[in-house]
């Protein structure tokens, strides 16, 4: 570290003494005629804001701490020339019904400008559970589309050429086993495995704590994970086989300091995980990916995506010892708030996603989704969808906010308010540390526990009216209604499709031979040192189902209990 | 605050002995991972007084009646964001009716478009809190329903 200042001790002295020549002179003055309206002024997280930032607030910042854009500590953003380069990618999430029904949502917003891909799994698919499972009563296709063989996913993407567009897939206890499937899809169709790029959300610590969704316990789904990074390493290298997600941190309670911090601390798990399995930090770390929320407090937002930027690149290069620059940069794709939306005049929510969503952009996401209008009440319809996307293409193409990098940058806020998130989150991360790191306090229900009581925290300043929320308990209108909204409709005849197709696959495959896989499977999940995912992947062309490979290994591994955390 | 699944001392801060205390199940159903709105709720409960029981997550209509039947319950309130209300909570009402607990009143909250009210109430759901409610309107929802019924 050298100790280059941005600005002489003399300038800084200067400043001070005409700030405070001015608080006792002008500003003392007016403040006795027009006191302000709130005694404390803070961010969402609690981080105090003073009225005026000054170049003497910014003063103790080394400038090697902003640096330039796609260049360590990547504070200015992750790669050189960021939007003048690559505009972000207009990446909205779709899947309800069957996999024909999602396939034709993808159609449409491809059409309508949409750049990348991304589906929703519906909750049995997510938990590993097949469509004709008893639990999976009422859900199937539900918030998602319903998967559970490799068939399912080609007709997913029936059309669609899987070497030219990107595709995320939000899919996280059983993401082994759709990757499998996506991988056999692939090969089927003869793409080169090389040339695949996507996403899979696959971080297992933020289910437990936040989005609720296992199979197993802690420490087996975080080896799945392991294998997951291992093989797609060096079978996908374009794809990611991670996105570590600090939003559902958020949507569950957490504010943007625990957002960024725990995920962190997740972070640091896996690459601990990885790292002693043998692999180098370099082979895997430019793969590992990011998804945070856009909420609020705008200008904590941005700030925090930086912040982000900055923490990651030292825990990378300083504790892991990367040398790469490319394991060092934080690629996010961000969505927008859907905590934030209400179904109190829910036109309102397209303004509160726009701000958002510039927010994101300010703060230099690579690939984001703007939440519909009619998220607070049903999965988006195509209408809302496409309002959503022309949302990003205004901030894109019509207010000239790509042109310069970082434009927030040097601001004295926003270079302050950086740093002191910064300072926060390794605060954080010190105290996880400390507890013995992040699986054990997973186990122990201490993430849990803190977001819970954020949780209730905020609900207690919307119940007090100190968090505002228009026309909800500020500006309400007595005469809104809601029922008049038109809704995305659920297709009922959904689970009956899936059913008939699952009994047909199990009539027309060669069950002694899954058998013996299945038993291969569960054997190799008994020891640690066996990667999962070449059998898996044996197993899905063989025509397995998603609920036989996951139930195979709740045989070994049991189910997760979970901590009674209120 | 207590476990369904556990016996166990209760953590509530509420009059527990009381006679009159309201005692509440709060439920997740089916698959639905979102569990904030139901810790937060439980909470609130609490602080009104009410004796809280929470279940977890993933917990069958049949598995939520029979804690609500053995931790004898007033009132089983289920958040649910899923979409799946309708099948789940007409599931609910059929298993409570079954099993000769149809006394216990049911408050169902969560992401539940207006437009599935009726479907909901006439499965056997007694009141619907809408998304945006404060705490006042959670406490005396629970509160008009278990005195309009009378202490059973």
């Amino acid at each position: 570290m050298s100790d280059a200042h941005l600005f002489s001790a003399s300038a800084i002295d200067a400043i001070r003494q005409s700030q405070a020549e001015w608080e006792e002179g002008a500003l003392a003055a007016f403040l006795k005629t027009r006191p302000e309206e709130k005694d404390v002024y803070e961010t969402e997280s609690g981080i105090p804001l003073k009225r005026i930032y000054t170049a003497a607030d910014v003063a103790d910042i080394p400038a090697e701490e902003l640096g330039f854009p796609g260049a360590y500590p990547f504070t200015r953003g992750v790669y050189p020339t960021m939007y003048r380069g690559r505009p972000w990618t207009i990446r909205q999430v779709a899947g309800f019904g069957n996999p024909e029904a999602t396939n034709q949502r993808y159609k449409y917003m491809i059409q309508t400008g949409q750049t990348g891909l991304s589906t929703d799994f519906d909750l049995p698919t997510l938990l590993g559970l097949d469509s004709d499972d008893p639990m999976a009563f009422g859900e199937v296709g539900r918030v998602g589309v319903a998967i559970d063989t490799m068939d399912d996913i080609d007709r997913l993407f029936d059309g669609i050429d899987l070497e030219k567009i990107s595709v995320s897939l939000t899919i996280n206890p059983s993401a082994w086993v759709v990757y499998a499937m996506f991988v056999a899809v692939a090969e089927q169709r003869g793409c080169d495995l090389a040339k695949l790029t996507g996403t899979l959300q696959a971080d297992p610590l933020k289910e437990y704590v936040a989005q609720k969704e296992w199979i197993y316990p802690v420490r087996p789904a975080v080896r799945l994970l392991r294998d997951l990074i291992m093989y797609s390493a060096r079978a996908t290298p374009k794809i990611n086989p991670v996105s570590l997600s600090g939003y559902h941190l958020s949507d569950v309670g957490g504010n943007a300091l625990q957002e960024i911090a725990f995920t962190m601390a997740f972070t640091i798990a896996y690459c601990e995980e990885v790292t002693k399995a043998g692999m180098d930090i370099d082979d895997f770390a430019p793969r590992l990916s990011f998804f945070f929320i856009s909420h609020q407090d705008f200008f904590e937002q941005i700030c925090k995506f930086r912040a982000a930027r900055r923490v990651y690149a030292k825990i990378v290069a300083e504790r892991f010892k990367a040398r790469k620059p490319e394991s060092m940069r934080l690629r996010v794709h961000v969505q927008t708030a859907a905590m934030s939306l209400t179904k109190v005049e829910h036109h309102n929510n397209l303004m509160r996603t726009a701000i958002q969503a510039l927010g994101a952009v300010l703060g230099g996401c690579q690939s984001m989704h703007t939440n519909g209008l009619d998220e607070a009440f049903a999965i988006p319809t195509e209408e809302a969808m496409k309002l959503a996307i022309r949302t990003q293409q205004i901030i894109r193409e019509e207010i000239n906010v790509t042109s310069v990098i970082d434009p927030l940058g040097g601001s004295y806020f926003i270079e302050r308010l950086t740093r002191d998130m910064e300072t926060e989150i390794w605060k954080m991360l010190d105290e996880v540390e400390e507890r013995g790191g992040a699986v054990k306090l997973v186990e122990e229900g201490w993430f849990q526990q803190k977001l819970a009581d954020s949780a209730y925290a905020t609900f207690k300043k919307i119940d007090s009216g100190e968090k505002i929320s228009v026309g909800v308990n500020r500006f309400a209108d007595e005469a809104s209604s809601t029922a008049e909204v038109h809704i995305h409709p659920y297709d009922e005849q959904c689970t009956q499709l899936q059913i008939d197709r699952l009994q047909a696959v199990r009539a027309n495959r060669d069950d002694a031979r899954i058998r013996t896989l299945l038993a291969e499977l569960a054997e190799e999940a008994r020891s640690d040192d066996t990667n999962l995912l070449p059998k898996t992947i044996e197993l899905v062309k063989a025509r397995a189902t998603l609920g036989e490979i996951c139930g195979a290994l709740r045989g070994v591994w049991g189910a997760y209990a979970e901590p009674m955390i209120v | 605050m207590r476990d369904a699944n556990l016996a166990g001392e209760s953590l509530s801060t509420g009059p527990a002995e009381a006679p009159d205390t309201i005692r509440v199940l709060v439920a997740k159903l089916g698959l639905d991972g979102h569990d904030r709105g139901a810790k937060v709720v439980a909470r609130i409960l609490r602080d009104a007084g009410m004796e809280v029981v929470y279940t977890g997550l993933y917990k069958t209509p049949k598995d939520v009646v029979q804690a609500a039947i053995q931790e004898d319950v007033d009132v089983i309130g289920v958040s649910l964001l899923s979409g799946s209300h309708v099948p789940l909570f007409r599931e609910l009402g059929r298993c409570l009716r079954e099993e000769g607990a149809g006394h216990i009143l049911v408050v169902a909250g969560g992401v539940i478009p207006e437009q599935d009210y009726p479907a909901l109430l006439e499965g056997g759901v007694d009141a619907i809190v809408p998304q945006e409610a404060r705490s006042d309107l959670i406490v005396t929802t629970i509160t008009d329903l278990v005195t309009a019924r009378g202490r059973i």
